[in-house]
């Protein structure tokens, strides 16, 4: 699934980063990279951008970027 | 709002920092790293000086420099922007690679944020790259503590191959760790930093060009970095290294073969540029995670419960604007009534002194208008500018810095993001729009932290819709004189501070129309990919909020107004004073504008005194009491009840005062600004821009108001 699709409060591993150029950089210079474990904390009151936890640190990504990175969810979504 | 000594006013201007040795021996040490890691801090710790710091990311966004001793050495430490790496994406990257690079620093200290270590490790290997005399200093080691993350230095060091030292910077013992390392470097010149390799195909392009480069005198440039910066076209560099190799440099058939002959290898390999710097930092990403799974320890739970609780209450759907609102409304409340009293206590003082300095000038028999000149013309002026500026200044900035260091600024920036995004603009504009509070040329040049050139156009050419201090204590006063009549006591500064977060909203609410408005007609684009780093709540040192924000900026800023405000009094003075055929040549201008401020809802007289306000808005009400004091009908005031009716009388409405606080809220930016958005922008094209869009956006509210407002009654 796509990053995008993360609920608050659920974890999941990075599985790809379908970006390139300066934007992929940037995003594995802030620790985004295969494999990461990264955390969905909270959105902000009109739903974009999300906070997430990532080695530690709280970043802010927009929709267009979650779209592009893939994840595998840790845990079985209970719907 | 960075605003100190060294951010701004004129030395915003010449941020070109030149570094220059005291003496051979000095040794020059270099602090890198990551953003909000504490650099500044740092420097700070060991200079004893008072940069400035704040608790979020881009707040350093040029050089800054400082010395400091040991029993043994003399320093000159340089502070250069936090960056997430040396690649170079956005302009204050490129001073900090530059002056790792060019600048020749003896030492390079970077400085890491212990809490989250491998990321920042990333720069920590890039600068290993370019230069062998490396230091690590992990900072934020207390915060990692708390945090329960623990860190094998011993490991690291090893992994690295340079010495690595670990600080809590606002502990001042542990500081001394990093000078006793300073004071021993010379001895550690044997460490072999690790240098990360490639896979085969970027090795063997850059042994193609290295092999040529080693042949040439690169003076302390490492040919290893040189080339495989040279793999990748980079324009900036190319400049750089003509600048500091000189012109020759790319003349040199030899390496220019060398270097075509490897780009043709890589393109060969199916390697392009893109792929290039993608494959580059995926190596030294890979790198710095292998070094930290060896040497780092995390525990459960790294960001904090209670920082998650203030999160989710500061950017909820329901709370998250209600707060924002509630905190500006707060900070505007306090500022207003605590400003109040002091306010007019030194109105009285400055009139004591007044009449006791008069009474000394008359001693000496002087011409009476000398006195005149000098009592009612520059002292005066100068008493108003301090008496109104300095109390609200001295509650608003320590307020204001408070919520710097809390950690509060980067969440605000999370929540207007996305009307940012729709302006199609960055989020980070929020932030450089909080600068704007603080001096809007400050608030200019932090536009740095905007990677997108087109986006941070936009940053830069809205940031004087919101007032800067220079405009706080004006509009204070014109709501003061609006609601005299209306209620008294606590009521009035409710009232007062409501009208005035109105004042600011609107002004944010233009903020995003211009912006909007601009990203669809001059600067057309889609909004770029951002990423927006939201620090952990740390608590504010207040004794040290309290003395950086009154000695450093308040004093700063109100000794900038006072030097503009004691020439612009002798000024006005002189125009509303000297007389030609009995009209005064202040009489002349106000009444050959008159006609036309009359459309705007004002009048002659508070239209040249916004002109007059040019190199300092502080001056504005000033200038317009004396014009109308000149004019005769009154002339003693101290009181808002006694500058209310001076201005009666001379023909304000309640629509006037409403035009004046809109017209100082959008008119031209002060010469400062102008001249910082000139450098910023290195155009003229944009600098007029930035003047005439929000004047013209000021005429059309004022006429609008006016016409409206005269219609209904």
């Amino acid at each position: 699934m796509n990053l995008s699709d993360i609920r608050i409060g659920e974890k999941g591993k990075i599985k790809s980063i379908k970006i390139s150029g300066n934007m992929r950089r940037r995003l594995l210079d802030i620790g985004i990279t295969d494999g990461t474990e990264i955390e969905c904390v909270f959105k902000s009151p009109f739903g974009e951008p999300t906070a997430f936890l990532i080695k530690g640190a709280v970043i802010a990504l927009r929709n267009e970027q979650c779209d592009k990175i893939t994840i595998k969810l840790s845990s079985e979504r209970v719907s | 709002m960075g605003l100190t000594n060294n951010s701004t006013g004129h030395n915003l201007i010449d941020s070109n920092l030149k570094i220059v040795k005291k003496s051979e021996n000095e040794i020059i040490v270099a602090l890198a790293g990551n953003p909000n890691v504490g650099k500044s801090t740092i420097f700070n710790a060991l200079t004893g000086m008072k940069q400035h710091t704040g608790n979020w990311p881009g707040k350093t966004v040029s050089n800054a420099q400082g010395r400091f001793y040991t029993d043994k050495n003399s320093y000159l430490l340089v502070d250069i922007p936090g960056t997430y790496s040396l690649m170079a994406h956005s302009t204050e990257e490129e001073i900090a690679r530059n002056y790792i690079c060019f600048g020749e620093p003896d030492v390079v200290v970077v400085v890491c944020d212990a809490t989250c270590l491998e990321r920042n490790l990333n720069i920590v290997i890039q600068t290993c790259e370019i230069t062998n005399n490396v230091i690590l200093c992990i900072n934020l080691i207390d915060e990692a503590k708390k945090k329960h993350i623990k860190i094998d230095t011993k490991k690291v060091e090893k992994e690295l191959g340079i010495p690595v030292i670990t600080t809590a910077a606002n502990n001042k013992s542990t500081i001394k760790s990093l000078t006793d390392i300073l004071d021993n470097f010379d001895k550690l010149q044997e460490t072999k930093p690790l240098i990360p390799r490639y896979i085969n195909e970027i090795e063997e392009a850059i042994k193609i060009i290295e092999t040529e480069l080693k042949k040439h005198d690169l003076k302390s440039v490492n040919p290893r970095w040189l080339s495989l910066r040279l793999l990748d076209n980079d324009g900036s560099l190319i400049n750089e290294i003509k600048a500091h190799l000189g012109d020759d440099f790319f003349n040199n058939k030899e390496i220019i073969q060398a270097i075509q002959k490897a780009k043709k290898y890589l393109v060969e390999c199916n390697i392009n540029s893109d792929k290039l710097n993608d494959l580059i930092v995926d190596s030294i990403t890979k790198l710095s995670q292998k070094i930290c799974e060896n040497s780092i320890e995390y525990c459960d739970g790294q960001y904090s419960l209670r920082d998650r609780k203030i999160d989710k209450l500061l950017t909820s759907k329901v709370t998250g604007y209600p707060i924002m609102i509630i905190m500006l409304l707060f900070i505007f409340w306090l500022t207003i009534i605590g400003a109040n009293y002091p306010s007019s206590l030194l109105s009285n003082g400055f009139l004591y002194i007044q009449n006791y300095l008069s009474k000394m000038l008359l001693y000496i028999n002087p011409p009476i208008w000398l006195h005149d000149l000098l009592i009612l013309g520059v002292f005066k002026t100068v008493a108003w500018v301090v008496s109104v500026m300095l109390p609200p200044m001295a509650i608003f900035f320590p307020l204001f810095t408070l919520l710097e260091d809390l950690g509060v600024l980067p969440r605000i920036a999370f929540n207007l993001d996305k009307p940012f995004k729709y302006c199609n603009a960055c989020g980070k504009q929020a932030l450089t729009m909080c600068m704007g509070f603080g001096c809007n040329a400050a608030g200019v040049v932090g536009c740095r932290i905007i990677d997108s050139p087109r986006e941070r156009l936009l940053a830069i050419l809205t940031n004087n819709f919101v007032p800067c201090n220079g405009r706080f204590p004006t509009i204070i006063t014109l709501i003061s004189i609006l609601i005299i009549g209306i209620s008294s006591g606590i009521y009035s500064s409710i009232i007062s501070a409501v009208i005035l977060t109105l004042v600011i909203t609107l002004g944010i609410g233009v903020t995003f129309l211009a912006t909007k408005a601009l990203s669809i007609t001059l600067l057309k684009g889609t909004p770029s990919s951002y990423t927006l780093e939201l620090p952990p709540y740390r608590r504010p040192q207040i004794s040290k909020v309290i003395t950086r924000s009154i000695f450093d900026r308040a004093l700063f800023v109100l000794g900038r107004a006072v030097s503009v405000a004691a020439p612009a009094g002798l000024i006005i003075w002189l125009m509303a004073n000297v007389k030609i055929y009995d009209i005064s040549m202040l009489n002349y201008c106000s009444d050959f504008l008159d006609p036309f401020a009359k459309l705007l809802g004002l009048d002659g007289v508070i239209l040249i005194a916004f002109i007059l306000g040019f190199p300092a808005n502080e001056i504005v009400i000033p200038i317009i009491i004396m014009a109308y004091l000149s004019q005769g009908s009154l002339t003693e005031f101290s009181s808002i009840c006694e500058l209310s009716n001076l201005f009666i009388s001379n023909g304000w409405s309640w629509i006037t005062v409403i035009c004046t606080i809109v017209f100082s809220l959008f008119h031209w930016p002060c010469s400062t600004t102008l001249l910082t958005i000139k450098k910023e922008t290195a155009s003229l094209k944009w600098t007029l821009i930035a003047a005439v869009l929000p004047t013209i956006i000021g005429m059309i509210f004022c006429f609008i108001i006016n016409l409206v407002a005269n219609l209904v009654i």
